[in-house]
């Protein structure tokens, strides 16, 4: 037995077929056998034996919100507390971008401001566009504004943009002085990086759901849940920006006399601003991401735009509303890129001496206009708020291309989906869905073992029983299964888009272009496309997923082969090879530590996209934090959350140490 | 007729490694190279002393990773030693207070570092100002103090612009006039020229010596160039493997090096740049006709050619003791030709 042990660990050849030759042959007659030796605990895990962590939480987290009580203040005072300081600049910046101002409750109000017009409003982001860099992104943002006031989208893009609004300065702060915290004490660091670590692979939805039920139904809850989804990268942009800037500039601060706050806060932040400027960007993206999501929980805005329509099928609508959401995206992420690069490249400014007015031309402009078009508005309400008849609508262009598309493909598009189905994504699942949970757990700190030693193994091994003794693993398997089939076809189709774009400089653009579009669309965009041409179901989900996870999978392959020693490809070449044997033998070997680390973060991508799907009819563990969503069951919600990210952090910590074994062979390390 | 000492570093040790903290503890004798491997520690600067002068340049030369950086920083107490002490002004810096060490580099020290180490968002005369700032002085003023010193560096008209839109030259040039700002008596420069092309580092030498001359700041100079070394030093202190293995001024590195390792960077040095006449004279009342005086302190360098010019010898004289030898051109031509059957 152990003689077998160690030819399968140590001949790496026989390894894998052999482990997955066993693991397909318990898939098959496991069940058969189990029942034949009357040990069904074998296959299925014992509902008695399930730990009781679900009804725990629930019950600390009822305490937390009814009892707890810190001395000063109780738990339910705190929340309030928070609410209310979230509450009022958020409900002034609605006011100011939509409602407008009003004084006294309900139907007695009295309007004692309008809001900003949106002639005001377009002109204040073709203005940033400006200063930022030029007319060229000046002319970009504002189409992209008056996109949203011409398809009558604008009240909804509004409320969207004034959760962006708070979500993102709050986010990118906190993120700044949690990270400054982080590079001061090194400590606080090594507590912060595991909690950081979890929180990226907990899915979104895991923690709306103790936040929905710490704060309530509305858009606080969902302001809470965007700032926290949004602030870990820039913890992490902070400490590496800080750690990065270089060390003469910190001893000249040093030798200047500067005390220790006057060294964080006037030499290392302000030089570390380009690597700063980059974390506000992710979180500008990041929170429209979750405010989208967020707004199933009453946010309102876009999002809810989007859910709304989807849900009565009216594909016109929702497709109007997504690319409304789309359209905004793009405006925010070069708005906020064009900035971030200002602060690395900008030059002196000629006009210094002049008068203030000529200095700040765009933000007197603005005022200008905001006032003037306030004065104009009580005149010509036109002016204030677009016009109605001016508006257009696509949205039954869109129905009735999707049902032409439908009715006149129909067959293609079915042909193709069962296709797939039948030989592909069933036979997945059904391999996967009749592994049992006591060969599963043993299978993962098998290969933990074999790629990190013991320690690796423990780890793989525990997490997967956690699933289970939660009862969770055939859900869980359904998401493996899910998120396998999604991966592999998304490397199948990423991979060599990189492995082109990096040896073809016109495929690179295109790529490049395709590639950078589809990163900056929030997740749930995703969903409506698919939904239009293939109905619910896990199909639909996979091709979602498959579009939302391609990014990585195609920029690490494209990075991993452009870097290689130019020299090992030209010896390539001198030895004869012939392009083929190039690509096979040389390219792909030495580019393979990047090409999985772009399948680690692809399986990321793919797994937080799960989640979201389950919003269209998937089932497994995105469907169990769904379902504890709706329920507001906080136990069910966080079990069912972790389970994601245990097996996030399952697939991380493999891919990363065979990413390590393969640079170590290849001697790159 | 020797200076105040400014800067007194004795016995200053900097060992790497987990168990650097101990192990100079409870010894009787000074640990040698071996020992510290052994340990598994690194001996950046082993048992450093020197003494630093008002008013001179000293210059501490040695190639990467001979533990100059260290040594500077050290002194500087941009990092802490493992023993020993630094005194400025007769006060032991590695002793003091934070407060009251960050109260002398407000006001008594400036540096100058390799790579500039200019703030990025800020202009040159808000760089410039920026330790001023730092000390809570006024704009009005600071600025005030700021122009005066661009002006000194040859930059004035370029206040507005940020460093990123300035060449290498330049941006030391600021380099060193943000460290001027406040005043300094000590200034350490480390490095400072060597990011830059050889010609602008031999205009910025020019520059740096034209400064000492008007400011006759106390200073301590980093650099791996031997040449530099050569030009700008009063003193030089060569480093090996953290080791100060000799302390001299260039003339004497050059007559006697300490060993095989100095004297093999002074081998290519011409002797004219660096012996002065006193070294090459016939002590003794010159008899005879004379052409004319030197200097005992003018190098041979800047005498060769009226020297050489002039059938008679010249008379050295040496400030109030008078005409102390005498120099002849078959001597001067000597050194020029680089026979070497002199000392």
């Amino acid at each position: 037995m152990s003689r077998l042990i160690a030819i399968l660990t140590r001949e790496g050849r026989w390894f894998w077929p052999v482990l997955f030759a066993a693991t397909w042959l318990v898939s098959t007659y496991g069940r058969d056998a189990a029942r034949a030796l009357d040990a069904r605990w074998l296959v299925k895990y014992p509902a008695a034996w399930r730990l009781p962590l679900k009804g725990e939480i629930s019950t600390a987290m009822d305490w937390l919100v009814e009892e707890a009580n810190f001395g000063l203040f109780t738990f339910r005072e705190l929340t309030r507390g928070i609410s209310w300081l979230i509450e009022i600049p958020y409900d002034f910046a609605r006011s100011a971008l939509i409602e407008g101002f009003e004084r006294g409750q309900g139907s007695n109000a009295v309007e004692i401001a309008p809001s900003l017009s949106w002639i005001a409003v377009i002109v204040a982001v073709v203005a940033m566009g400006h200063y930022a860099r030029n007319w060229r992104l000046a002319a970009l943002v504002g189409g992209c504004f008056a996109y949203l006031v011409i398809f009558g989208q604008w009240d909804s893009a509004m409320v969207t943009l004034a959760s962006v609004l708070i979500a993102v300065p709050i986010g990118a702060a906190g993120g700044l002085l949690l990270g400054i915290a982080a590079y001061r004490w090194p400590l606080f660091d090594r507590i912060l990086l595991p909690v950081l670590d979890l929180m990226q692979t907990v899915p979104v939805f895991a923690y709306l759901v103790p936040i929905l039920f710490l704060f309530g139904f509305n858009a606080v809850a969902a302001l809470v849940a965007t700032i926290i989804y949004a602030m870990p990268p820039m913890i992490r942009m902070t400490t590496l920006a800080l750690r990065t800037v270089p060390d003469e500039i910190r001893e000249f601060g040093v030798m200047t006399g500067c005390s220790r706050r006057q060294l964080i806060w006037k030499v290392l932040v302000p030089s570390a601003a380009p690597g700063l400027m980059v974390g506000v960007n992710q979180v500008i993206m990041l929170t429209l991401n979750m405010v989208i999501i967020a707004s199933m929980i009453g946010a309102g805005g876009l999002g809810y735009d989007v859910l709304t329509s989807l849900r009565r099928l009216d594909i016109g609508t929702a497709l109007e509303a997504g690319i409304a959401i789309v359209v905004m995206a793009i405006a925010l992420d070069r708005l906020s890129q064009a900035f971030a690069e200002r602060a690395r490249t900008e030059m002196h400014d000629p006009a210094l001496s002049a008068g203030w007015i000529r200095r700040h031309r765009w933000l007197s402009t603005v005022v200008a206009v905001a006032a003037a078009t306030t004065l104009a508005g009580l005149l010509v309400p036109a002016v204030q708020t677009y016009p109605e008849p001016m508006m257009i609508t696509t949205g039954p262009f869109w129905s009735d291309l999707v049902r032409y598309i439908n009715v006149n493909f129909f067959d293609q598009f079915e042909a193709f989906k069962t296709f797939l189905l039948w030989y592909f994504l069933l036979p997945v699942k059904r391999f996967l869905g009749g592994v049992p949970w006591t060969w599963g757990i043993g299978v993962m700190t098998l290969v933990g073992w074999r790629f990190g030693g013991w320690r690796l193994a423990l780890l793989t091994g525990g997490l997967s029983l956690f699933i289970a003794v939660n009862g969770l693993w055939p859900k869980a398997m359904i998401t493996v299964y899910l998120c396998g089939v999604s991966v592999v076809i998304a490397s199948a189709i990423g991979i060599p888009l990189g492995v082109l774009s990096a040896s073809n400089e016109r495929a690179n653009r295109i790529v490049g272009a395709f590639i950078d579009t589809l990163q900056t669309l929030p997740s749930f965009v995703y969903l409506i496309p698919v939904v239009m041409l293939f109905r619910v179901g896990d199909f639909a989900a996979m091709i979602a997923v498959v579009l939302y996870a391609l990014a990585p999978a195609v920029r690490y392959a494209a990075h991993g082969v452009r870097n290689i020693d130019p020299q090992m490809i030209e010896a390539g070449i001198v030895s004869g090879c012939t392009r083929w044997q190039l690509l096979r033998r040389i390219k792909l070997p030495l580019a393979m530590p990047e090409i999985l680390l772009g399948l680690n973060q692809t399986i990321m991508l793919a797994l937080s996209m799960l989640v979201i799907t389950a919003l269209v009819g998937t089932r497994g563990l995105g469907q169990e934090v769904y379902i504890a969503l709706t329920k507001a069951d906080s136990g069910r919600g966080i079990i069912a959350g972790l389970s994601v990210a245990f097996i996030a952090i399952i697939a991380d910590r493999i891919l990363s140490a065979s990413a390590r074994h393969a640079r170590a062979r290849l001697g790159l390390e | 007729m020797e200076k105040p000492v400014k800067l007194d570093c004795r016995n200053v040790w900097k060992l790497y490694g987990d168990a650097a903290d101990g192990f100079l503890d409870n010894r009787t004798s000074e640990p040698t190279a071996e020992e510290i491997h052994a340990a598994g520690l690194i001996g950046a600067v082993r048992n450093a002393n020197v003494r630093i002068h008002d008013g001179e340049i000293f210059v501490i030369m040695g190639l990467s990773g001979s533990g100059k950086s260290t040594l500077v920083r050290c002194l500087a107490r941009l990092i802490e030693p493992t023993a020993g002490e630094v005194l400025f002004e007769g006060r032991d810096l590695l002793r003091m207070a934070e407060k009251e060490l960050i109260e002398i580099r407000r006001k008594k020290m400036g540096m100058v570092f390799q790579h500039f180490a200019l703030l990025p968002h800020l202009t040159v005369l808000e760089n410039v100002a920026f330790p001023l700032e730092i000390q809570g002085i006024g704009r009005a003023e600071r600025e005030a103090r700021a122009r005066e010193v661009i002006e000194l560096v040859g930059l004035a008209g370029r206040e507005a612009y940020y460093p990123r839109e300035l060449s290498g030259g330049q941006q030391q040039r600021v380099g060193i006039a943000r460290s001027l700002a406040v005043g300094p008596e000590l200034w350490f420069l480390d490095e400072p020229f060597s990011a830059l092309d050889p010609l602008i580092r031999r205009e910025m030498q020019d520059e740096f010596l034209r400064l000492q001359a008007l400011l006759h700041k106390t200073i301590v100079f980093i650099t791996h160039d031997f040449d530099e070394a050569i030009r700008l030093a009063d003193r030089i202190a060569i480093m090996q493997d953290g080791v100060i293995i000799q302390v001299a001024t260039p003339e004497q590195l050059v007559l006697s090096p300490a060993s095989e390792y100095v004297a093999e960077f002074t081998r290519h040095i011409p002797r004219a740049k660096v012996l002065s006449a006193r070294t090459l004279m016939r002590a003794g009342p010159v008899d005879g006709a004379t052409a004319g005086e030197v200097a005992a302190s003018d190098r041979i360098e800047d005498i060769a050619a009226r020297v050489v010019a002039s059938e008679l010898p010249f008379g050295v004289v040496d400030g109030a003791a008078g005409v102390i030898g005498s120099i002849g051109r078959q001597a001067v031509i000597e050194v020029l030709a680089g026979i070497q059957h002199r000392p």
